[in-house]
């Protein structure tokens, strides 16, 4: 009995201490300038306000950076799952020329981080005229080798027969893929859709290097150069953060279980 | 790249580029800065990985206890973070850090300890990026190790009650090698992904005090696009490129060896 009291209240402080950074953030987020700059600390906005968010909204447009993160990682996410689901059932389903190899180098450049691989994007997205456009964000998200990987080890088990069966009826490949296929691998699918999302609204670097306008910047990178300007006003800074924050939270929250299930079968996969 | 003397002019005429050999690679092992960054990393690396793979452990053998209801709520509760931007978590730390008003000080005078400016000074600004970034990220190494304890059969535990075995000594013995496999891809892929860590000093610290949390990826995006010396920033990407592939093949020798 006192082992099991011992065990919860250990749980629940560490829970506590585990969350207070975020219970402190969207307190401070609601008071008045200067007010968080208390000691001791405080957690309870008095008196409450919504000035930083309207300061936040109305003088500095922060709306125009929450729709580019909000865009592009809608669009990303859709694109991507397209791209990686063609591609991960071909690689399972279909027999070419050199598929063994292929697959096997795209696995391998799977150990090049990305941080390698960015001053020649750069340049090339340079060429291309795309830097500082939705593009720049947009291509290189496109597909990725872990997508392909995790939905082609999803269409290996899905049987053949099924397949024929479809073929049998006159359906095209395109139909197939359709009809037959997707709809087989929405967990899979979801699963990718949401580390999809995540990834480009959370993204900082790549952004920070792609984007050069106020106006583009996502979320991160906007947030990043507020942080420079207004290092002494926690509270709007909690704002920034609760504004940013949040929406992750909630898609996370609605969707928990497809991400818990992604990361589990990312680790397997070796 | 890294063999060429890439930059801002070369970027507006692409014929503007020369090749300068190994000139890149001699410069950047004759560059203090750089060596700075390296031994940062390395330090951040070294300190931060093992400390997130045991209190990773650690939670998850919390919530795989048999006592415990309620689970979902507590892993819920230490895995939001690894959800949530980074960039907006740095900025809440580095308020969390202030040594007037913050909230780790304020905790430290409970029990008599005097402020300390967490971030302005060289000894304990990688502590503190240390600090925050376990808390950002132990939650993601929890679920996959309550993965590799789900996947122990009962029987051993069983058996092993049955010889008179205590809790210590199940954990030792059964526990810590069924995990072995799991805890080495932890290892790797926590190691890989704190290499790589830019975000939190460039928010917190912007690298200093003193060149004191300057880390290789910031070092990389500082030449190559604040300055534009992108043919001395690709050989920084090079080299990285090359430690990160030495300490994963490092890693898969010993998965082998553990087999």
């Amino acid at each position: 009995m006192i082992k099991k009291a011992l065990l919860y209240s250990f749980l629940i402080i560490t829970s506590i201490l585990t969350l207070i950074p975020f219970i402190w953030m969207i307190g401070a987020s609601f008071m008045f300038d200067g007010k968080a700059s208390v000691f001791p600390p405080i957690f309870l906005p008095d008196p409450f306000t919504l000035t930083q968010y309207q300061i936040l909204f109305e003088r500095l447009s922060v709306w125009r950076n929450f729709f580019n993160s909000l865009f592009l990682s809608t669009i990303v996410t859709l694109l991507y799952i397209t791209f990686t689901s063609m591609a991960g059932y071909a690689f399972a389903k279909y027999r070419f020329a050199g598929k063994k190899v292929l697959f096997n180098v795209l696995l391998s450049s799977m150990i090049i981080p990305s941080q390698v691989t960015m001053l020649p994007l750069f340049l090339l997205l340079k060429s291309m005229g795309f830097i500082n456009t939705y593009m720049a964000i947009i291509i290189p998200g496109l597909a990725n080798i872990f997508g392909i990987f995790l939905i082609r080890q999803y269409c290996i088990s899905i049987p053949d027969s099924l397949i024929e069966a479809a073929r049998m009826d006159g359906a095209t490949d395109f139909q197939i893929y359709r009809k037959v296929i997707l709809p087989l691998a929405i967990p899979i699918l979801v699963t990718l859709a949401i580390f999809s999302f995540l990834g480009t609204w959370n993204d900082f670097l790549w952004p920070l290097i792609a984007l050069t306008d106020d106006s583009m910047y996502t979320l991160p990178v906007a947030l990043a150069n507020l942080m420079l300007e207004h290092t002494k006003d926690p509270e709007l800074m909690m704002a920034g953060s609760v504004v940013t924050i949040i929406p992750v939270i909630i898609v996370f929250l609605a969707l928990q279980k497809y991400y818990i299930k992604g990361i589990m079968m990312g680790s397997v996969k070796e | 790249m890294s063999f060429t003397d890439f930059d801002i002019y070369a970027l507006g005429d692409l014929n503007l580029v020369r090749f300068v050999g190994l000139n890149n690679y001699l410069k950047l092992f004759d560059d203090p800065l750089f060596f700075t960054a390296l031994q940062n990393t390395f330090y951040f690396v070294i300190v931060a990985a093992p400390l997130s793979i045991v209190v990773s452990l650690g939670a998850a053998l919390l919530l795989n206890s048999k006592l415990v209801k309620f689970k979902a709520i507590f892993r819920l509760s230490y895995f939001i973070p690894v959800v949530t931007t980074l960039v907006a978590v740095a900025i809440v730390w580095r308020f969390i850090y202030h040594p007037k008003f913050g909230i780790i000080n304020y905790i430290l005078s409970l029990i008599g300890i005097a402020p300390i400016d967490w971030l302005g000074d060289t000894t304990t600004a990688m502590p503190a990026i240390i600090l925050m970034s376990v808390w950002k990220s132990f939650g993601y190494n929890m679920i996959i190790f309550i993965a590799g304890l789900q996947n122990i059969p009962e029987d051993l535990y069983e058996a092993a009650s049955i010889e008179g075995a205590s809790g210590w000594q199940k954990f030792k013995s059964i526990t810590l090698p069924m995990l072995a496999p799991t805890t080495i891809f932890i290892s790797l892929i926590t190691m890989i992904g704190y290499f790589q860590f830019f975000a939190e000093p460039y928010i917190m610290t912007q690298g200093g005090p003193l060149n004191s949390t300057l880390s290789v990826v910031q070092y990389m995006y500082q030449e190559g696009f604040k300055w534009w010396n992108m043919g001395y920033s690709a050989s920084i990407a090079f080299v990285f490129f090359f430690i990160i592939m030495i300490g994963t093949l490092i890693q898969l020798k010993i998965q082998k060896s553990t087999e």
